[in-house]
């Protein structure tokens, strides 16, 4: 072990903001994180051992007791469970022989759930050993059984069962043609840095990872603030169920992305900058290290880019497991080597983010349109959109439509526009922006997206009115909670209660009181929390309690209390000592 | 000229880089806190502090008072969910405060009393935590902790020793101990560190210490928190 963590830690430089890069090497290569590694990690990186184990807790693929050979994670994505992932679920542990959570007793596969992979459009979809499993049914599976019994190894599997398609369904303004590699970065010199910088504000250009902040104005602040180095960072993390696009951005023009990465480095005066990539998309790392490589043989990355004082280079760090790395303060956390916890804002990463140097983070869709701004001008993107909304929008569609895949749509489009083209019928909602965002009505498919009217960071997913929006509802709210970093109060407890509170009422224990007590934790969670995780946790609850009221009202009991305790079941076990099953051994807590 | 800002319609001096936390406990104003203590970096994690700043909630102990803050604290409104966040607290460990050696001098519990906390509101959690009584002067409840960082925050900034840290993600949160075995004993706390006297709940306790000041003496049966707090924290403050 000695011999093996040498050489990892050596190729990490031994540099603790790496960590995350060493204990992925370390899971890899022992199926766990064990007790001597952190000795050893601890030890060679001069931190505690503490540390580590707060790091290797607090992200799901990592952990402290061995997993099986074949570690498999089924998505628990709510367009999973549509496709079936109940039954591909119990199907895998039938013929695997493993029950869901556990590692199988020759440690040869474990099996359990895991959040959203980002493979909605072709689900079931799950990870092995990290890897993208797409499309499972169960001929699938039972192919996999006999390679997983022959102990295969995974690099000699049919290659189908790692295939991602793109699905590319409606391309507009960006993915109709991408620029050609370096044709961004010779217009800006051309044009001069400063103009170029005018030129994507007069674009109206605004972050496209959701909350929509101002791209300039962004790097404008990075670049005035006082320092000696600034870093550029590309959040590739997306985590937010039913998103997908920068997985199909990164396969398909992770050039132009890296583009736009180095137009920024050249607009602000960083030489650094990290692709931070979620775990669930390791299938696009080596990819991407070669498109890097390339780039820095091409003269497009590295010293001297383009043969002017312009040095620049990017490296790629993987996340491992957890969508709250997603929020930018978290991310920076997370690429210094630690707990994805949100800082304390104010300062802001401009000012201070990577090793408290100012920082800019944008969307993967963020950079790939600047680089494209750079080329065709501001008046080109500008041309397209909305007053406050300029441009387009890549939008990932998945849920009860025809054509899932990835749709660009210029901002102001209509809910009902795309949902024809996706193909979409017979629909009782949609959920806009995912979780996070708003579950809308059939009533209101006149809306526009747009920031003005349904601003979304791309997941759209559709809900036929076969379903139920409870079930919904409650797939969502367990995300939240099982994502919470439980850094603060409200968000740590509230959103376990409301997980609690809702189940309560879905599973039709609830009573009058109850969804008035949900509506209240809801308040709480949202007004309370330190971050967009906590803030946004109760919108699946109050988007739809404000929406379908009589939904949550048809699951009460007729009571006007239901305990939350059950008292005649928690006397079972005494029944059974006392071998007595009479009337006089049971009691009813509430008259009915 | 000083700036100032203005809490519950009160103005209040403050200096550059003071939060307002820091500001109104100089100037005597109490804002309930648990995660916050002026010799410690700002958490903030508590949300115990939360005002509302020109109509935005922010943490007391982690926003700068800026020049024209028109600042809310003591609305019933805000009371009434502290109480409810307290109560969270409350249910996410296991606080049995009658059985518990720190009762009456909690400060999880006094401001409990402060905001007029009747009931525990929420279902309990009824979590399994563990004991760790290894260590021979020193006893940690983990049926107790809040995860306010400040025993962490002690031994790294005060006893330069790093011997706390918490782990894990959302409600699975634990205290965790650097030592070989992850037991108290085995790591170099020493009973006269800041840490083991810094705790607000009776998390971490000194043995051999029970009821040397029999229940109903103690600092919180005869005065409120805001009263104690500001008593001893407002110099610190000032600065
Ligand atoms: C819980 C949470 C998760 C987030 N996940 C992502 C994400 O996966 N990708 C992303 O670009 N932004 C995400 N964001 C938003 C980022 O914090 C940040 O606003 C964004 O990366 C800025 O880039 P932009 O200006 O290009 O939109 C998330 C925010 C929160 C609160
Ligand atoms: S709101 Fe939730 S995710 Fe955000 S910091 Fe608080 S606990 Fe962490
Ligand atoms: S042990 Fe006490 S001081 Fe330490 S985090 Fe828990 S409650 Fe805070
Ligand atoms: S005292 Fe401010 S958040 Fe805890």
């Amino acid at each position: 072990m000695k011999q093996f963590l040498d050489m990892v830690l050596e190729s990490a430089e031994r540099q603790p903001v790496r960590l995350l890069r060493i204990l992925r090497a370390v899971q890899d290569r022992y199926r766990h994180i064990p007790e001597q590694a952190i000795d050893i990690i601890a030890e060679q990186l001069k931190i505690s051992r503490t540390e580590i184990i707060a790091v290797v807790e607090f992200y799901s693929f990592f952990h402290r007791q061995p997993q099986g050979r074949y570690d498999i994670l089924i998505s628990d994505s709510i367009t999973d469970w549509m496709l079936d992932k109940a039954n591909i679920m119990s199907y895998l542990s039938k013929v695997l022989k493993v029950d869901v959570g556990t590692v199988r007793g020759d440690g040869l596969v474990s099996l359990n759930n895991t959040s959203c992979t980002g493979m909605c459009d072709q689900g079931p979809a799950g990870l092995i050993n990290g890897y993208a499993l797409t499309r499972l049914d169960r001929p699938k599976i039972d192919d996999m059984a006999v390679l997983i019994e022959q102990a295969v190894p995974l690099s000699e599997w049919p290659a189908e069962f790692f295939q991602v398609s793109d699905n590319i369904q409606r391309p507009g303004l960006l993915l109709q043609q991408a620029i050609a590699p370096g044709s961004g970065l010779t217009r800006a010199l051309a044009r001069g840095l400063k103009e170029t910088l005018t030129e994507i504000e007069k674009s109206g250009l605004r972050g496209r990872g959701g909350a929509g902040f101002s791209t300039a104005m962004k790097w404008r602040f990075c670049a005035e603030a006082q320092s000696d180095r600034r870093y550029v960072v590309c959040n590739a993390d997306e985590g937010e169920p039913g998103t997908f696009k920068d997985r199909v951005l990164l396969n398909s023009y992770a050039d132009q992305v890296f583009e736009g990465m180095t137009l920024c480095a050249a607009l602000i005066g960083a030489e650094q900058g990290y692709l931070y990539l979620r775990g669930e998309y390791r299938h696009l790392e080596d990819k991407l290290q070669k498109i890097l490589q390339q780039r820095r043989d091409d003269g497009l990355l590295g010293q001297n880019i383009l043969g002017q004082e312009l040095n620049f280079d990017i490296e790629i760090c993987m996340g491992a497991g957890a969508y709250i790395c997603g929020e930018e303060s978290a991310l920076i956390e997370s690429l210094e080597g630690k707990c994805g916890i949100p800082r304390n804002r104010p300062p802001y990463p401009v000012t201070q983010g990577y090793l408290h140097k100012p920082t800019v983070v944008n969307n993967v869709e963020t950079f790939m349109a600047a680089a494209a701004i750079a080329v065709n001008g501001g008046d080109w993107f500008k041309g397209a959109g909305t007053e406050r909304s300029a441009g387009s929008k890549i939008l990932s569609i998945s849920g009860d439509c025809a054509k899932p895949g990835i749709y660009e749509y210029p901002f102001g489009v209509a809910i009902k526009q795309i949902l024809s083209d996706c193909g979409a019928v017979d629909v009782q909602g949609v959920q806009v922006g995912g979780p996070s965002g708003s579950f809308i009505s059939d009533q209101e498919l006149e809306r526009q997206l747009a920031f003005e009217d349904l601003a979304t960071g791309g997941s759209f997913i559709v809900f036929n009115n076969s379903r139920h929006v409870l079930d919904v509802v409650k797939n969502f709210t367990h995300f939240f909670a099982h994502e919470s970093c439980g850094f603060c109060t409200p968000c740590r407890v509230g959103t376990s209660l409301l997980k609690k509170q809702l189940d309560k009422i879905v599973d039709g224990h609830g009573s009058a009181g109850d969804v008035a007590a949900l509506e209240e934790l809801c308040q709480l969670v949202k007004n309370y929390s330190h971050c967009g995780l906590g803030q946004t946790a109760a919108n699946p609850v109050l988007t739809t309690l404000q929406r379908y009221p009589e939904l949550y009202q048809r699951q009460l009991k007729k009571i006007s209390y239901e305990p939350g305790f059950d008292l005649d079941g928690a006397l079972e076990v005494a029944r059974r000592m006392a071998n007595r099953d009479d009337a006089g051994a049971h009691l009813t807590q509430v008259e009915e | 000229m000083s700036k100032t800002i203005r809490i519950d319609g009160k103005e209040i001096p403050f200096e550059e880089g003071q939060t307002i936390m820091e500001a109104a406990s100089a100037a005597d104003v109490y804002i309930p806190h648990l995660c916050h203590h002026p010799d410690y970096t700002p958490h903030g994690s508590c949300k115990l502090c939360s005002v509302q700043v020109n109509g935005r909630n922010c943490t007391a102990c982690t926003f700068p008072a800026l020049e024209g803050q028109d600042i809310i604290s003591q609305s019933q409104e805000l009371q009434e969910d502290r109480q409810r966040i307290t109560q969270m607290l409350f249910v996410e460990g296991n606080h049995f405060c009658p059985g518990c050696e720190k009762t009456g001098n909690c400060q999880l519990q006094a401001v409990g009393y402060y905001l007029n906390m009747l009931d525990n509101h929420f279902p309990h959690f009824y979590a399994r935590r563990e004991m760790d009584a290894s260590h021979p002067d020193i006893l940690i409840d983990h049926n107790r902790c809040i995860f306010c960082n400040l025993c962490v925050r002690a031994s790294r900034e005060k006893d330069g020793k790093n011997v706390f840290a918490i782990s894990g993600r959302g409600i699975n949160k634990r205290l965790v101990v650097n030592s070989s075995s992850g037991q108290l004993k085995d790591s170099d706390i020493d009973v006269n560190d800041s840490a083991v006297h810094i705790c607000p709940t009776g998390a971490i306790l000194i043995k051999r210490q029970g009821f040397r000041v029999p229940i109903g003496q103690r600092i919180y049966d005869h005065h409120q928190i805001d009263e104690v707090a500001l008593e001893q924290e407002s110099e610190s403050h000032g600065r």
